[in-house]
């Protein structure tokens, strides 16, 4: 039986606020904390699978070219060695998130430094490892001063363009007005678990336990190409160590672990090196951007510019979305929104945490921060006041809109001293001290999704779906959705997921992961209490469920006897897309410290107020907004992929190199979770959390370290160097 | 002489190729242990040698012939969690759990470290006693990376089980 329901009018009425069982939005303990916690967890590689052989990928060291000819009998005469994969399945990028289909495929045309091209297979690690270093190849690379790499010398292709009023004109006639500038590096995702899959063959079905996000897309990818039927396929995936958008599509290790394992006929594994991670997945693109700003003399805003200049490879079809937030989030008649892409041969770009507002909304705040200088306005009062009342282009209303509240709870818990601002004000010793404010915005997403919940006589249910849970809480938000509804102790709740045998969830990617597969067990558990009223002979409104059964009455081994009640729920977002603004919103307040002689900056303490719809669990809730604050921090001070300019290649490839913040960067994170419920966001009023945390937040930083010495850095990651070197006398 | 991993002996590879953490994930079957760079870059393979945290993927495993290794699954289970990891559990001090093993080896080790009197960078002083304050297990915990972010319940989570430690 299936329940389903399409969504295309706000829910004001939830069942979850009428339940009984009251454990929805609590703060219960993550159910595999423990497991985790003992290394009782079992990642993608971490399969005892008998017989397992081990493969090693191999990628070119070249930005552009062919791959001529693959001498592998070297190789082969190598010590354990069993085989050279070099088949023209393999594929050569990683699939974009939601791709559905296989991605480029031909490994021989090399488009960047590190493709892989061919993997390497031997019976134990240490074999294919050292193997794979002999492995000889002759090739045609294109001479470099041929092969577009920089982004900023390439004619680029217009991705997006919207304009209203005049910006120009705007801009020459307010009497306050900011026109800057920004650039932001290139990023990582840098999930803590490489990528890995263990791929097992039996002639009939394929089997992979892989380490990705999205197997409801995952699977379609997997059997493109390899050349399979999805239901010949099976994928795995019941624990993720990060994902942060590098495991949405599928990699070259799950590709390559397959069909070694069809070819040879036995499991083999293949787990990406820290450094091939960096080098053959996703990066977030550099930015360039510039902001106009042209307000009122009150601050109100009446010109909003916004150009972004992002990059990828050739064919690609993804454009780091910089403008997606700029769209709506503040007023202003005269509009003008340009993205332009241009194709370089660097590895995919595509999406890493909060794609688009990461990058977008940072340069965006220190705009705003720069015009409330402008104006002589405290910079919360600046963005108060432009706070539009429907979409400032499309005039669509919003569907629920916290970012005012975000800003004056966030305000007040930090201890924001609303006075006027002047830079280097304070010190201590060798250090200037300043405070800094930024909003928050992040789109939200919602899609399709399925899950079956079975509800047994003996007052336990199970929830099932291949959705995956990355260290989000996924498990343990579904658990209380079905005890909320079903009236069911958590503990009494298994969640089975990360498997596609199981019905097709949404995925984790976009932050649409849990208002999305929650909403569909929401829908299930809708199907089975319909079922109930029967049994209880009540109508909805009278059906009190609690702690296994009618609260009060029957339990449900009384009221079903032996037969076990199971459904479907089928969720689909409709009309509520297209008919409103669906987004997070929220503030942060920043201060730091930043040493006058060496331009060093250290976050001292940081708040964070976020909107984003009915809070599922305030516990994991929490840790995913301090996530996304750490995640700013890195973006605001360390985090740069950089390029040798020579030969193309990623020349910090590793954790040494790529700077993501260690424990001591990061301070006290204050979480505020400003009360709200977006009935036009998803059925259960939720939306997500997932990437808010880090959607302006490097910007709050920023204009700290101006407040705190004066120095206004429009390049970030914001090093000691380029602090120093804007530092006033 | 063998390994001696969780109070079982097991002998040295042949090869002398294998990490001590490619030994424990692939031959003892222990899996607890991460490997996130293989490079000494993110902590995720701490263990314990003779007592002390050392990161298992920089160490080779026949160089530890006779060696006591402590890994995760030897700190406590999940039916007798050890107290570092029930405070890891109680704090939510994960997301992922990819980098909490590793976490917790590196937390238990450590603060039998500042209990041992031994500096670090933030120490005012560099003999006498040493107080397991936020700033301390900061700085001594920042060899292991956390991607997720969740390092401020980290820092609760040590924090609670260096004040139990305390009284
Ligand atoms: S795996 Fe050993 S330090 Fe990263
Ligand atoms: S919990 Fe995911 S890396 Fe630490």
């Amino acid at each position: 039986m299936t329940g389903q329901f399409t969504q295309d009018a706000p829910e004001t009425e939830c069942l979850l606020d009428s339940m009984r069982q009251d454990v929805i939005g609590k703060p219960l303990v993550r159910i595999d904390a423990l497991a985790k916690a003992t290394g009782t967890a079992t990642y993608a590689a971490e399969y005892p699978v008998k017989d397992c052989l081990e493969g090693v990928l191999v990628t070119a060291p070249f930005a552009r070219g062919r791959i001529t000819g693959i001498d592998i009998d070297t190789c082969l005469a190598c010590d354990g060695v069993v085989a050279v994969i070099d088949n023209e399945k393999l594929i050569a990028r990683c699939a974009q998130g939601t791709a559905g289909e296989a991605p480029v495929q031909e490994v021989r045309k090399v488009a960047y430094w590190g493709q892989p091209f061919a993997l390497v297979v031997a019976e134990t690690f240490e074999q294919a490892r050292d193997a794979s270093k002999h492995l000889k190849i002759t090739i045609q690379d294109d001479d470099l001063s041929d092969i577009p790499c920089d982004p900023q010398a390439v004619e680029p292709e217009n991705q997006q363009y919207s304009s209203q009023g005049d910006l120009p004109h705007a801009m020459t006639e307010a009497p306050h007005s900011v026109d800057a500038k920004f650039t932001t590096a290139g990023h990582a995702s840098a999930a803590m678990e490489p990528h890995a899959a263990i791929a097992q063959w039996d002639g009939q079905t394929l089997t992979v336990h892989a380490s990705l996000q999205m197997l409801n897309y995952n699977i379609s990818e997997l059997a493109d190409a390899v050349g399979l039927e999805e239901n010949q396929v099976r994928i795995v995936s019941r624990f993720v160590g990060g994902g942060f958008g590098s495991k949405l599509g599928i990699s070259a290790e799950t590709v390559a672990a397959s069909l070694a394992a069809m070819q040879l006929k036995r499991p083999v594994r293949v787990a990406m090196s820290r450094q091939q991670v960096f080098q053959c997945v996703m990066r977030r693109s550099e930015t360039s951007q510039r902001m106009r700003l042209a307000a009122g003399k009150d601050g109100t805003l009446q010109g909003f510019g916004h150009e972004a200049l992002v990059s990828n490879l050739p064919d690609e079809q993804f454009a780091e979305p910089v403008l997606q937030s700029s769209e709506f989030l503040y007023a202003g008649d005269n509009r003008l929104l340009t993205l332009d892409l241009a194709r370089v041969h660097r590895m995919t770009a595509g999406s890493v945490r909060a794609p688009g507002e990461a990058v977008g909304m940072p340069t965006l705040e220190v705009a705003m921060d720069m015009l409330a200088e402008a104006c002589s306005i405290d910079p919360v009062e600046l963005r108060l006041k432009n706070i539009p009342d429907r979409h400032p282009m499309k005039g669509t209303p919003f569907s629920s809109h916290k970012l005012a509240e975000c800003l004056q709870q966030g305000a007040e818990a930090f201890g924001w001293d609303s006075g006027l601002r002047k830079p280097r004000q304070r010190r201590e010793g060798e250090w200037w001290i300043g405070t800094g404010m930024a909003s928050a915005a992040r789109v939200h997403n919602i899609a399709k999704a399925k899950a079956r919940v079975t509800l047994n006589p003996d007052g336990t249910a199970l929830v099932e779906s291949d959705m995956t849970d990355l260290g989000t809480g996924t498990y343990t938000i579904l658990g209380q959705i079905a005890g909320e509804m079903l009236g069911l102790d958590p503990s009494n709740v298994l969640v089975d997921l990360g498997d596609t045998r199981l019905p097709r969830g949404p995925g984790s990617g976009g932050s649409w992961g849990a208002a999305s597969i929650a909403s569909a067990v929401y829908v299930a558990c809708k199907a089975i209490r319909e079922k109930l009223t029967k049994y209880a002979n009540v109508t909805e409104g009278e059906l009190n469920l609690k702690d296994g059964g009618v609260e009060g009455g029957a339990s449900f081994a009384q009221l079903l006897g032996d037969k076990e009640l199971r459904e479907e729920g089928h969720y689909e977002p409709g009309d509520i897309e297209d008919d409103y603004v669906a987004a997070g919103f929220g503030a942060y307040f920043a201060e730091v410290r930043v040493n006058a002689f060496t331009g060093e900056t250290r976050v001292n303490r940081m708040t964070g107020a976020f909107g984003f719809g009915r809070v599922l669990n305030e516990r994991t809730a929490r840790s995913q907004c301090q996530g996304g604050m750490v995640w700013s921090i890195g973006a605001a001070l360390t985090e740069a992929l950089h390029f040798d300019p020579r030969d193309g290649h990623l020349v910090n490839c590793d954790l040494a190199e790529y700077h993501v913040p260690v424990n001591r960067d990061v301070p006290e994170l204050e979480v505020i979770m400003v009360e709200e419920r977006d009935p036009a966001a998803s059925p259960i009023q939720a939306k997500g959390i997932g990437e808010l945390g880090m959607c302006g937040g490097a910007a709050a930083i920023a204009n700290a370290i101006y407040n705190a010495c004066g120095a206004r850095v429009r390049d970030f990651p914001i090093t000691p160097d380029r602090v120093v070197a804007c530092m006033p006398d | 002489m063998p390994i001696i991993i969780n109070d079982t002996s097991l002998d040295v590879p042949a090869d002398p190729r294998v990490t001590l953490l490619d030994f424990l994930r692939h031959h003892a079957g222990l899996t607890g242990t991460k490997k996130g760079c293989d490079h000494g870059q993110c902590g995720a393979c701490t263990v314990l040698v003779n007592g002390m945290r050392i990161n298992s993927c920089l160490a080779l495993a026949i160089a530890h012939d006779g060696d006591t290794v402590t890994t995760i699954e030897g700190l406590g289970t999940p039916d007798a969690p050890s107290v570092m990891q029930q405070a890891f559990v109680d704090h939510d001090a994960m997301q992922c759990g990819y980098c909490t093993p590793g976490q917790i080896c590196s937390a238990t080790a450590m603060l039998q470290e500042i209990a041992a009197g031994w500096p670090s960078d933030v120490s005012t002083n560099l003999d006498g006693d040493i107080s397991a304050s936020a700033e301390e297990i900061r700085e001594r915990m920042s060899g292991n990376l956390c991607r997720c972010g969740a390092y401020a319940n980290i820092v609760s989570a040590i924090g609670e089980v260096a004040g139990r430690d305390r009284v």
